[in-house]
């Protein structure tokens, strides 16, 4: 287990040499020429040194995004406790100087933040399902069909209109005709308990995890692990929904399940598989990546983690003592594979590529092309809709805002008149060019959920901060296991500072009536417009409509830059 | 209380000498805390199972003392280890005196 | 279009997100003093040790009202050497006592789960008494949320 062999970072230097010898010789600038002249071909993307006899192929937090898209990862990603600093948790040129990236590459444009707009007119979309299918083919007809492995992480059927409306048939049909082997979930159970059980049952994937039981007698609610013969090596994959699925997500939906993490009944899993003779056990985990990184330290016998849910893309392999973690990013931006190699029924290498899907550079395959429009071909008209166009570059990461969210909290003041606006830190949802219309597709994709409904309430001062100290705690708890995911709370119409490194309670200060300019007072009452709660029989309209109405009125939306959350302790 | 409480217990049938068997018991009770307030602003009073009793062949082998602190429909689990064939009797006593019974047959060979 | 807001609706975010629950207005909470003088009431000053006890608890519970609990204290339980008594206590709540077990060596494991309503984010205290009058005791914390905005 000591020789893993880490290519990944030396697979990137190959891309992304020529660029740096150009951006080197002529001072600098990641535009223009080097730019242009380092977009990756196919074959780049697909070029890995085989080793042994086993491929996995991972896949995570795609949000049902069935065509090319851009999405900007994070200009902010804080870590805390042990996680400090550390990758994931680097954004821009941090992040770049740790995997050796150069400026302006396609591999900065796929994974930092900085510049992206520019980068994106250049290097195009990323993404597709129909891209997607071209690199699993290309790897299934290298290896053998019967060597490889492919491993969907969850968050795979929620996220756009044509999943919700749907209720997720169409990204069960595409994840079928990929032929993926095993799934696990988070966003699904938003479906509720019956619908993913009746696709559990038929689906032709397995849909694992350990970790859901029913709260009546503590029983499994679905299997927690499948083992699967590839490259003549016995893959034990032990599925781990999202722990915090019944916190973080209306729990009505799914009322007689309970998630948790479960690390003994994990390790169980672990011991059982290797009795049954497993020489590869890997966890198809939906922890979030600091939950893994942790549980990795405490869980023996794992050999591979796949990472989901916190969308980070890495483009290296984290080792924490004999397990490696592996981060797949999300969108279907990025398809990871792992060539393993086996002796004495042990693991004696792996290398690792994160393949960047351009959807520019990659041939489109035909049948699943095909499938994919006849999947949106009932919602095409839908989805074309246009509803107005943007002034601003619109993303939605970041731990405290993002300009797509300041537009949803703008909408929800304007269309509900309301002082402040809540819009939850959700991940997911494209990324928008200043230019580019906005489509109904854009607006769902960024808000295609089953309980939409956007309320307008009182609440005090004192609730408030409340609110968002709760929240903070969430993502800034020191102990990941206390995590739930996630980003920061958007907020509307209201300023604040936070203090990361505080616990909870003292976090939060320097709450601000943005209008007045007056300190928000903690008896007083305020009138809030907020959406996703998680509360059985919200009133209100569906968010789209109500973002959908604020832009469609202005036309042209312009977001000024967010400058109301002061961040300390970082 | 709308409905008499009705015990449901899980316990295998059989075991084989030695055994450690593990036993879930339910009731449906709404365990009252006794520290609600009703709409009209005026303390529910206590009502709560306050104790399970397994006993087998006559003689306790698990018990439990509940507070108010116990969910509502109160779940308990335990283990014993299987030694002579015979009979559980599960027992749960309400504060207002009721006792509700489960009674299930256990081989052992 | 704008949407109207003369409609009744009736939840918003305080109850939407459940902070009815954690907003209303608190009774006398139990505090760790209440769970040290359970103890004391229990067993004195004798010494309690720490070791033995695995408590099992979700860091973070996924309902206040529902919250699982499992203890299992490491014990051979044969006649000579058994698990008496093990008390559970939260310090978090308006009554510090949640549940006492009376173990016997027919057991064969001193392990037993049940489910309890917690307040609020507090510490949850387990007390072991052995057959030799040995005390050992285990601690845990979980967090009750307001939750939501995952993802």
């Amino acid at each position: 287990m000591e020789k893993y062999m880490l290519i990944s970072r030396r697979d990137f230097l190959q891309a992304t040499a020529a660029a740096s010898a150009i951006t080197a010789a002529s001072g600098y600038g990641p535009l223009g020429r080097a730019a242009a002249q380092q977009r990756l071909s196919q074959s780049d993307i697909l070029r890995f040194d085989p080793l042994g006899t086993v491929t996995i192929l991972h896949i995570t937090d795609v949000h049902a995004q069935l065509m090319p898209l851009h999405f900007r990862e994070p200009s902010v990603n804080l870590g805390v406790g042990d996680s400090k600093g550390l990758p994931p948790h680097i954004t821009d040129a941090e992040f770049r100087k740790y995997f050796k990236i150069a400026t302006g590459s396609a591999d900065a444009f796929a994974l930092t933040a900085d510049d992206f707009v520019s980068l994106a007119r250049n290097y195009g979309r990323m993404g597709g399902m129909d891209r997607i299918a071209t690199l699993v083919g290309a790897v299934r007809a290298e290896r053998g069909n019967d060597n490889v492995l492919l491993l969907d992480g969850g968050d795979t059927w929620q996220g756009s209109w044509t999943s919700l409306q749907t209720r997720a048939q169409d990204m069960v049909d595409v994840m079928s005709a990929l032929k993926v082997d095993a799934m696990v979930g988070h966003w699904e159970f938003t479906y509720g308990a019956d619908r993913v059980k009746e696709i559990a049952d038929k689906a032709p994937f397995a849909f694992l995890a350990q970790n859901v039981r029913d709260n009546e007698w503590q029983e499994p609610v679905f299997d927690g692990r499948k083992m699967f013969e590839r490259g003549g090596a016995k893959i034990a994959v032990i599925g781990q929904a999202l722990p915090r699925t019944a916190v973080a997500n209306p729990r009505w939906m799914f009322p007689k399940w309970e998630f948790g993490i479960r690390e003994e009944d994990i390790q169980k899993q672990v011991d059982e598989a290797r009795a049954e003779g497993a020489s590869i056990v890997v966890l198809l985990s939906h922890n979030g990546f600091d939950v893994d990184q942790k549980l990795a330290g405490r869980v023996k016998g794992l050999d591979i983690i796949l990472t989901a849910h916190t969308h980070d893309a890495m483009p290296g392999l984290i080792k924490v003592g004999n397990t490696v973690l592996v981060a797949s990013g999300s969108h279907g931006k990025f398809l990871s594979r792992l060539d393993i190699e086996v002796k004495d029924k042990k693991i004696s290498g792996i290398r690792f590529k994160l393949m960047p899907v351009f959807a520019d550079a990659i041939a489109p395959d035909n049948a699943m092309s095909a499938l994919v429009e006849k999947v949106r071909a009932p919602f095409a008209k839908d989805l074309a809709r246009v509803v107005g166009k943007t002034d601003s570059f619109l993303y939605r990461r970041g731990n405290f805002n993002g300009t797509f969210d300041d537009l949803i909290c703008d909408a929800m003041r304007s269309q509900r008149d309301a002082d402040i606006a809540l819009s939850p830190g959700f991940r997911w949802g494209g990324s928008l060019l200043p230019g580019d219309t906005i489509t109904w597709e854009h607006v769902t994709n960024a808000t295609a959920i089953t309980y939409p409904n956007c309320y307008r309430n009182q609440m005090t001062g004192a609730q408030l901060k409340e609110v968002l100290e709760d929240v903070a705690d969430n993502i800034f708890h020191p102990d990941p296991y206390f995590q739930g995911g996630g980003d920061m709370v958007r907020v509307g119409g209201m300023g604040y500072a936070i203090d990361i490194a505080k616990p909870i309670g003292s976090r939060i200060s320097q709450l601000t009536h943005l209008k007045s300019g007056q300190p928000i007072e903690a008896g007083k009452t305020y009138t809030v417009a907020g959406w996703a709660s998680i509360n059985e029989n919200t009133q209100g309209p569906p968010i789209w409509d109500v973002v959908a109405a604020h832009v469609s009125k202005s036309g042209t939306v312009k977001v000024e830059p967010n400058t109301d959350v002061k961040v300390t302790g970082a | 209380m709308a409905t008499q409480p009705t015990p449901r217990v899980r316990v295998p049938a059989q075991a084989k000498p030695g055994e450690m068997i593990e036993i879930k018991t339910l009731i449906s009770h709404e365990m009252e805390s006794g520290q609600r307030k009703d709409a009209a602003g005026k303390t529910v009073p206590r009502k709560i199972i306050n104790k399970f009793t397994a006993q087998f062949n006559g003689k306790t082998v698990f018990e439990a003392d509940w507070n108010p602190a116990i969910s509502a429909n109160p779940y308990q689990s335990f283990f014993y280890k299987a030694a002579e064939s015979g009979e559980f009797t599960f027992s749960w006593k309400d504060d207002d005196g009721s006792d509700y019974v489960s009674k299930n047959k256990l081989t052992v060979a | 279009m704008k949407f109207t807001t003369s409609r009744r609706e009736t939840l918003g975010l305080a109850a939407a997100a459940g902070l009815a629950a954690l907003l209303a207005p608190r009774m006398s909470i139990a505090d760790e003093p209440a769970v040290a003088a359970e103890i004391k009431k229990l067993y004195g000053d004798k010494k309690i040790e720490s070791g033995k006890i695995k408590l099992d608890v979700p860091e973070i519970a996924e309902n206040g009202l529902v919250v699982p609990i499992n203890i299992d204290v490491e014990s051979p339980m044969t006649d000579a050497d058994y698990v008496k008594a093990v008390h559970v206590f939260a310090d978090g709540n308006p009554l510090p006592g949640i549940v006492t077990y009376r173990f016997t060596p027919a057991c064969g494991k001193a392990s037993a789960s049940t489910r309890m309503r917690l307040a609020q984010t507090q510490n949850i205290v387990c007390v072991a008494e052995m057959s030799n009058g040995n005390l050992h005791m285990a601690k845990a914390n979980v967090k009750v949320t307001i939750g939501g905005c995952g993802g």
